[in-house]
């Protein structure tokens, strides 16, 4: 790897145009050469592109109200599309069918192969905002006719009848801007501090290290447990997401602050901050202007490893009841149905939230490791 | 080297204390106090507490104190032993944390265990045959490992071992052994319950200890002197385990510094997936109840446990490799 760095596909050795492009390339676009090199954090780009697409685009691929609650729907397993129909092309889904268990007498809805509903795109649906600005009622897919109970289930519902695919989507969006919001503030944390940690050294950078080691020695979930089950009952929704975003950010900011400190570290001795400080820049023309440019992929880089754990911690705590509550859907929330193994040995769908959980965890992860390699011009 | 020590021994103190305050906020956030609340609860049992009877036992807690003479007055009970009572189970904290810590503690440092008996290895061999078949199946594990939640694979099992193999995977004893009191018999059915949870804990920190060690090594093993040393024609098991590993272990030995916290959590919440008798559940219990003395405790615990673990192994490492004792000299 560390040799063949300087000749990347971009620049066939021996041309003197490309080399001249090489010579002349932003910072931004080396590192870009150098991110395409590396296939799996390609692909990963795409797949947390994608997944932040469904994330805006969440109640459009939603088929069904995904708060709507409908006894008679209640664990219907997961219904495919069937896409052709008497030798043509006709997509469609079953109705729901009542049926009386002869044995103990309780009215079960079912799939019935006899009627067929058609399936169709741009359909109308429950009405919503979409990004919170223009209201609508179209979605992706829906169907034609049926009754107020009847739907597409691809991943089938829940206990409450709630169509499991709708939630799903919706819960990408909270699930991955809570991430998003987490990484926030806990950049803000970790460029302060890191940054006046490495800016000025001495006993403030002391002090900081210390305080690092000591949040990293603690084990965190246990204490943010504690300060996630403090909140009161009475915060409504919006104030608790709030607050769990604060909550999960404490986590973060360490490893950030780490990385901020470390590249001030290095940046403070380079010939060409001395030289612009030499020159009577002030010092904040110095950070802003010379030293941020040269470490800001890295911060990217070390933003996109922290997302996961951000992601994780959420899904942590709504897992165990402690952080966002319901009506609130994040895939924590959903794996909380998960939880009990009677429910799970019945209706093993509701696993299901584990498989984006996972897919953008191993996504970001790859996606941090290219940017890091990409970012570093030794590597 | 007693520097050092000196140092490790003052972050060690001033985590817990650290520990401590935040503990003790945990456990004044929710509104009212612990008087309201165990009025609340000797009312919804139908007996009741007059207002002078609830001034007399807030001047006995020092509830009408300022906060940090409370903080002081709480330490000091704490450090007594007394760690208040609990309101749900109306006993004190102690007993009802019983076995409890130590079974937390033994199910973190068996999943420690675990990780380096199959990191080590397994990171060995990944760098020393880099790029082969097997490699890219360890990466692969381990990416996945790294990439599924720890609580997730737990579900995942229990499902698998629920509907496949018709058996429940969870806790740490046999039915008739949870109630008995110890002995070899149990000792025994517990270490036979132990690998599972251990494994399933372990499986996220392997992944990321196989890659530290596996990067580790190759950086080594590019190294002039190893190529002297097959160069002489030392055997090649000797070659790579007498000095490169040796070296490499370092940063790797220095990594259970941080593994060992992340266990003790992560434990926490495998515990509720497979129902161990660990504090995991009854922290979660005590913090939907608002039982906040009980929570406070096992918090306090947990924590202070966790960072004499770390120091131990700080200790240790500094008594493996000689670059750390004679650091600063």
């Amino acid at each position: 790897m560390s040799t063949t760095a300087l000749e990347p596909a971009a620049l066939p050795t021996g041309d003197a145009a490309a080399e001249a492009r090489y010579a002349q390339a932003t910072q931004l676009q080396l590192t870009w050469w150098r991110f395409r090199r590396h296939k799996l954090a390609l692909v990963s780009l795409v797949v947390v592109a994608l997944f932040y697409g469904v994330a805006a685009f969440a109640d459009f691929l939603a088929i069904s109200d995904p708060h709507a609650t409908d006894a008679r729907r209640s664990f219907i397993p997961p219904q495919g599309i069937h896409l052709f129909d008497e030798g043509g092309f006709n997509p469609h889904v079953y109705g729901l069918k009542g049926v009386r268990d002869p044995r103990t007498f309780k009215l079960a809805y079912t799939p019935d192969p006899a009627r067929k509903l058609p399936v169709r795109l741009f359909a109308r649906g429950y009405s919503y905002h979409l990004f919170g600005l223009f209201e609508t009622d179209i979605h992706l897919l829906g169907i034609e006719g049926g009754g107020r109970s009847d739907g597409i289930f691809l991943l089938g519902t829940d206990q409450l009848g709630r169509d499991l695919f709708s939630r799903m989507m919706v819960a990408t969006r909270i699930s991955l801007f809570i991430g998003l919001a987490g990484v926030t503030v806990s950049l803000l944390l970790g460029v302060i501090l890191g940054g006046i940690s490495g800016l000025y050294g001495g006993w403030v950078d002391t002090l900081i290290q210390r305080l690092i080691e000591v949040l990293r020695s603690i084990p965190t979930i246990p204490l943010w447990m504690g300060l996630a089950a403090a909140l009161p009952n009475t915060w409504s929704v919006t104030q608790v997401y709030l607050a769990i975003t604060v909550i999960i950010s404490l986590i973060g900011w360490t490893e950030l602050a780490r990385v901020v400190r470390g590249r001030f570290l290095a940046l403070r001795e380079e010939d060409f901050v001395v030289a612009a400080e030499l020159a009577g820049a002030s010092q904040m023309r110095i950070i802003l202007r010379h030293m941020l440019p040269s470490f800001a992929s890295h911060v990217i880089a070390a933003v996109s490893l922290a997302l996961p754990a951000m992601i994780v911690s959420e899904t942590s705590l709504s897992f165990l009841g402690l952080g966002l509550r319901p009506p609130a859907i994040s895939w924590g929330i959903l794996l909380q149905d998960a939880q009990n193994i009677q429910v799970l040995a019945g209706a093993p769908w509701l696993l299901s939230a584990a498989v984006p959980v996972t897919v953008v965890i191993l996504a970001f992860n790859f996606l941090g490791d290219g940017l890091r390699d990409a970012a570093d011009p030794y590597g | 080297m007693l520097i050092y020590l000196l140092r490790r021994l003052g972050l060690a103190i001033t985590t817990c204390v650290f520990i401590s305050i935040l503990t003790f906020i945990i456990i004044r956030l929710p509104p009212g106090d612990f008087v309201d609340a165990y009025i609340a609860n000797l009312a919804a049992s139908g007996s009741s507490v007059s207002m002078e009877q609830a001034e007399a036992m807030r001047r006995d807690y020092g509830l009408d104190q300022p906060l940090p003479v409370q903080y002081l007055r709480w330490m000091g009970r704490v450090l007594e032993g007394d760690f208040g009572v609990s309101m749900v189970w109306r006993r004190p904290v102690t007993e009802v944390i019983g076995d409890r810590l130590w079974l937390t503690m033994l199910v973190s440092l068996a999943a420690l265990f675990l990780t380096w008996a199959i990191a080590l290895p397994i990171g060995i061999y990944s760098a020393v045959r880099q790029y082969s078949i097997a490699d890219y199946i360890f990466t692969t594990l381990g990416f996945i490992g790294l990439a599924v939640p720890n609580f997730l694979l737990a579900l995942i099992l229990m499902y698998v071992g629920f509907r496949y193999l018709g058996l429940n995977v969870g806790g740490l004893f046999s039915a008739e052994y949870v109630q008995a009191p110890w002995s070899l018999a149990r000792a025994w059915d517990l270490a036979k319950h132990l690998p599972l949870p251990a494994a399933v804990l372990a499986l996220a920190g392997t992944a990321q200890l196989i890659r530290i060690m596996r990067a580790n090594l190759l950086d080594e093993l590019r190294k002039p002197y190893v190529v002297t040393a097959r160069a002489k024609g030392l055997p090649e098991a000797r070659a790579i385990l007498k000095y490169p590993v040796r070296a490499a272990l370092n940063p790797f030995a220095s990594s259970i510094a941080y593994l060992f916290p992340y266990l003790v959590s992560g434990s926490i919440i495998v515990s509720l997936v497979l129902g161990l008798p660990t504090v995991g559940p009854l922290l979660l219990q005590a913090l939907v109840a608002q039982d906040m003395f009980l929570a406070g405790a096992i918090v306090l615990l947990l924590g202070v446990m966790t960072v004499a673990g770390t120091l131990v192994s700080d200790l240790l490492l500094m008594w493996i490799d000689p670059r750390i004792r004679l650091e600063g000299q």
